[in-house]
Formats: structure tokens, C-alpha cells, sequence
């Protein structure tokens, strides 16, 4: 898809997604305006994870045809993953200062799953930046990146069992069954944040291409 | 030639042998867990709970064998032996097959003074937590042997091997403390199984 | 405005601005390649002119 035909579809559905949230869908009745920070705290969350397979995917695609702009499209992928990561953690973290006021509950497990995920994925890029470019920090990063991705499942099933031994804190997270109007602002939150994902992507693959290009012509040109 | 289990031993030999020489990874290992076990007597306070003090014994496991999966990969950088052993008629994942044996002989021979030091200073063992920590080990190494090889191929190698292992230890970790045994086997099956299969792409260009 | 609405607000407010911080980023780095890229082609003149 063109990236200016992108970008557009992103904007208009966030455009979208926001009016929804804020105006159409109904206030909660236990927490009130607060709630409507779902509305883009579980739609980061989900893009994350999109975004982790995705990098996961194209780096089992690297793997096996050691094309290397496969290896660019999964630390690209990598990249917003942390980003959106990071975004997952301070939403989710505000949210918790409202319901609980606290900045941070290990009750929460989408909450603690990110930050086990988000210390993996940084490591990713230390792992990146200490390796001299080229095909053996391609394959590294790559293989790093597929063990992420089959972290997610375990570390989720860990922090669930976790719960279990450590202190348990008696608090509600989540509100009662989402209605119509609720779910409906959800899926567009949703459509608009994955959209987001896609024009961010599609810019930095765009901007890292043009880098390399440069490059590419200097050395040309020596 | 085309012996796996050989390979795979021959590998792990020349591993104990070098450090039979050497000396130097092993005693570091049974000091530093028995110095930390010591610290975290100091660090909890009084009337600390039974899971509390295994959470630590946990802890000082996992840094434990970081301190050995650091030196595990150091001397074949060094000397580059890697290049030879990659020219060598071996299978990839042999040599780490080979090396992770290694690690998980440093580290349980580590335990055979930490676990019964932790006895001592703090509350007693039961099997199950000895049997945790032997379905542990075996995750560690495996992770653990493979990350130290990409550690190594970077320039930060002692500071960048404990980034990448510890999100991956806590899972480890969970288990552990928890004496969820089933989940430490399904760690170990999961992650041996794909470190194994990722090995060769590790070192394929070094 | 109640605590909590300030709360959400901040929260929108900050996925707004990382997304704005994004965007500062993306427009430095066209700038530079544009600066780079007429370099280049100014180099490109002089080695035709030369050859």
C-alpha cells in the first residue's frame, strides 16, 4: 500500500478511534471517565505483540533466505514493538495510579508480561549495537528475536503461576463484560492503533532504505 | 567422524580439562555463591519467610551460573579457537551440546556446596527443591551456552551475556520458587529443543 | 477537572506525544538526507565536469 495512502488511513481512523472513545462510548460505572484509557492501553498492548511476531516472523524469514532486508524489516519490527512496548507500560501504569493509586501493580498481568518483554527486547538492541554490522549479527539478532517470540507464552504462563506464591492483592482490574458501544470503540481503537504500527513501520523501512541507498552512492562516488 | 556422541564428549572434555588446568572458573563460582548466600543472610530481616529465603537461594543460583556461562565462551574468543572448531568435521550444535555439558558440570558441581550451605545458614532443603533446581539447571545451560556464544561476538561480552539471560531466567526462576516442576520441564523441552537448532546459525559467520 | 480525568487525559496525551516526538525524529533525519543527497549530486557535477 502507498505510504501516503497509508499515513491517511491512519490518521482518519485515529481520528476515529478517538472521537469513539471519548464521546460515543458509554462511561463506565465503577471507574468512570478513567476506564476510557483502555481504549488505547489494550490496543498498544495488541500491537506490541503484532509487532514482536512480525519481527519474530521475518526474522525466521532471514533464517532461511539470508536476504537481508529481512533482517532490516525485523529490527524495524523489533523497534516499534519496543515502542509501542514502552507506551504499554507508562498507559498501564497511569491507569493503575487511577484505580489504585499506585504506579505499579505486579497484579497486573499484562503489566508484568511487558516489562519482561520490554527488558528482552532492550537487551535485543544492545545485543544489535555491540556487533559490527553484517551477516553474523544479522543471524544472532534474528535467532534472538525467535526466542522472544516463544518467550511470550512462557513468561505469560510463569507470571500466572507466580501469582500464586507471591503475596496476592486484592484488587478489581477489569470492569464487567464490554457492551456493543464499548466493543465497537475498542475495534476501531484497535484498527487504528495496528494502523499505526503499519505506517510507522513502513516510514522507518523508507527512511533505513534511504540511509542505505546514501551510503551506498558514496562509496560510488569515491 | 561423523560420531555425534563423540563429537559431543570429546568437546565437553577438552571443556574440564582446560578448567582442571586452569583453575580459575569453578573456585570463582563456589566462592561467589557461598559470599552471596552469606550477603543475603545479612539482607533479610528477621522472622523472613521459608519462600523468601528460597526466592534468594534462587537468586544466587542464577548469578551464579552467569559468572560461569561468562567465562564459558571467553577462551575460544580469545585464542580463536572458534575458527577451528568450526572447520572441525563437527556438527554446530555439537560443539553446543558439548559446551553446555561443560556449564552444567561447573554449575551442579557449584551446588553441591551451595545447596548444602544454604541448608545450613538457612532453613532445610526438601527433595522437591533440589529436584527444581537439577530441572533448572539444565534450562540455564542450555540458554544460557547459547547466548554466551552471541555475547561473545560482541564487544560488551561480560555486560551484554547478563542482559540478554535474565529476561530469560525468570521464568527459570518462577518455576523454581514456586516448585513447579512440570513448568521447569516444559522450559527445558521448549528451550533446549530451540537452542539446539539455533546453534549453528550463531556461529555460522564469526 | 477530576483527578482521574486528568489521569486519562495524561494518558491519551502521552501516546500523542510520542507519536509527535516521532515525527520531530522523522523530520530531522529527511533533512539530513536531503542535505546529503545535494552533496552528492553536487559531487556528481563537479566529477562531470572534471572528466
Amino acid at each position: 500500500m502507498k505510504l501516503p495512502a497509508l499515513a491517511a488511513a491512519c490518521t482518519g481512523l485515529f481520528g476515529l478511534a478517538t472521537a469513539l472513545a471519548f464521546f460515543y462510548a458509554p462511561t463506565d460505572a465503577d471507574q468512570g471517565l478513567s476506564q476510557r484509557i483502555f481504549y488505547f492501553h489494550v490496543p498498544l498492548a495488541l500491537t506490541s505483540y503484532v509487532c514482536f511476531g512480525w519481527g519474530a516472523w521475518k526474522a525466521l524469514g532471514y533464517l532461511r533466505t539470508r536476504r537481508e532486508s529481512a533482517d532490516l524489516e525485523s529490527y524495524v519490527a523489533i523497534h516499534q514493538g519496543v515502542i509501542f512496548g514502552a507506551l504499554t507500560l507508562l498507559t498501564g501504569s497511569i491507569w493503575a495510579r487511577i484505580s489504585w493509586g499506585v504506579w505499579w501493580s505486579w497484579n497486573e498481568d499484562q503489566l508484568v508480561l511487558f516489562l519482561v518483554l520490554f527488558l528482552f527486547y532492550c537487551a535485543y538492541f544492545m545485543l544489535r549495537f555491540s556487533i559490527e554490522p553484517g551477516p553474523a549479527r544479522a543471524n544472532m539478532c534474528a535467532v534472538y528475536a525467535l526466542f522472544g517470540a516463544v518467550l511470550i507464552p512462557v513468561s505469560f504462563l510463569a507470571i500466572r503461576l507466580s501469582k500464586r506464591f507471591i503475596h496476592p492483592v486484592v484488587f478489581n482490574s477489569h470492569g464487567p463484560q464490554m457492551t456493543g458501544a464499548q466493543f465497537l470503540t475498542f475495534c476501531v481503537c484497535l484498527a487504528a492503533m495496528l494502523g499505526l504500527f503499519a505506517t510507522l513501520y513502513a516510514i522507518e523501512l523508507a527512511g533505513k532504505r534511504l540511509d542505505g541507498s546514501l551510503r551506498e552512492l558514496k562509496e560510488l562516488l569515491r | 567422524m561423523n560420531n555425534y556422541p563423540a563429537d559431543v564428549a570429546a568437546l565437553a572434555r577438552k571443556d574440564l580439562l582446560l578448567e582442571l588446568r586452569a583453575k580459575e572458573t569453578l573456585p570463582s563460582m563456589l566462592l561467589f555463591v557461598v559470599a552471596t548466600l552469606t550477603i543475603f543472610h545479612f539482607a533479610l530481616p528477621r522472622g523472613t519467610s521459608d519462600v523468601a529465603a528460597r526466592g534468594l537461594l534462587w537468586s544466587a543460583l542464577i548469578f551464579t551460573a552467569l559468572l560461569g556461562l561468562t567465562r564459558a565462551f571467553v577462551a575460544e574468543r580469545e585464542q580463536s579457537m572458534f575458527d577451528a572448531l568450526i572447520l572441525a568435521p563437527v556438527d554446530r550444535s555439537a560443539i553446543w551440546l558439548g559446551k553446555a555439558i561443560a556449564v552444567l558440570a561447573f554449575l551442579v558441581a557449584a551446588e553441591v556446596v551451595a545447596l548444602p550451605a544454604f541448608a545450613a545458614f538457612f532453613h532445610g532443603l526438601d527433595g522437591r527443591t533440589v529436584a527444581a533446581v537439577a530441572l533448572a539447571d539444565l534450562g540455564i545451560c542450555s540458554v544460557g551456552t547459547l547466548f554466551g556464544a552471541m555475547a561473545v561476538a560482541g564487544r560488551a561480552r561480560e555486560l551484554l551475556l547478563p542482559l540478554l539471560f535474565l529476561p530469560m531466567a525468570i521464568p527459570i526462576v518462577v518455576g523454581g520458587v514456586g516448585g513447579y516442576l512440570w513448568f521447569l520441564a516444559l522450559y527445558d523441552a521448549i528451550f533446549a529443543l530451540l537452542s539446539w537448532a539455533a546453534f549453528e546459525y550463531v556461529v555460522a559467520e564469526v | 477537572m477530576t483527578q482521574s480525568e486528568k489521569y486519562t487525559a495524561a494518558a491519551y496525551l502521552v501516546v500523542f506525544l510520542a507519536v509527535l516526538v516521532y515525527v520531530v525524529i522523522i523530520g530531522s533525519k529527511l533533512q539530513r538526507l536531503q542535505r546529503e543527497l545535494a552533496q552528492l549530486v553536487e559531487q556528481v557535477r563537479e566529477n562531470r565536469a572534471d572528466g
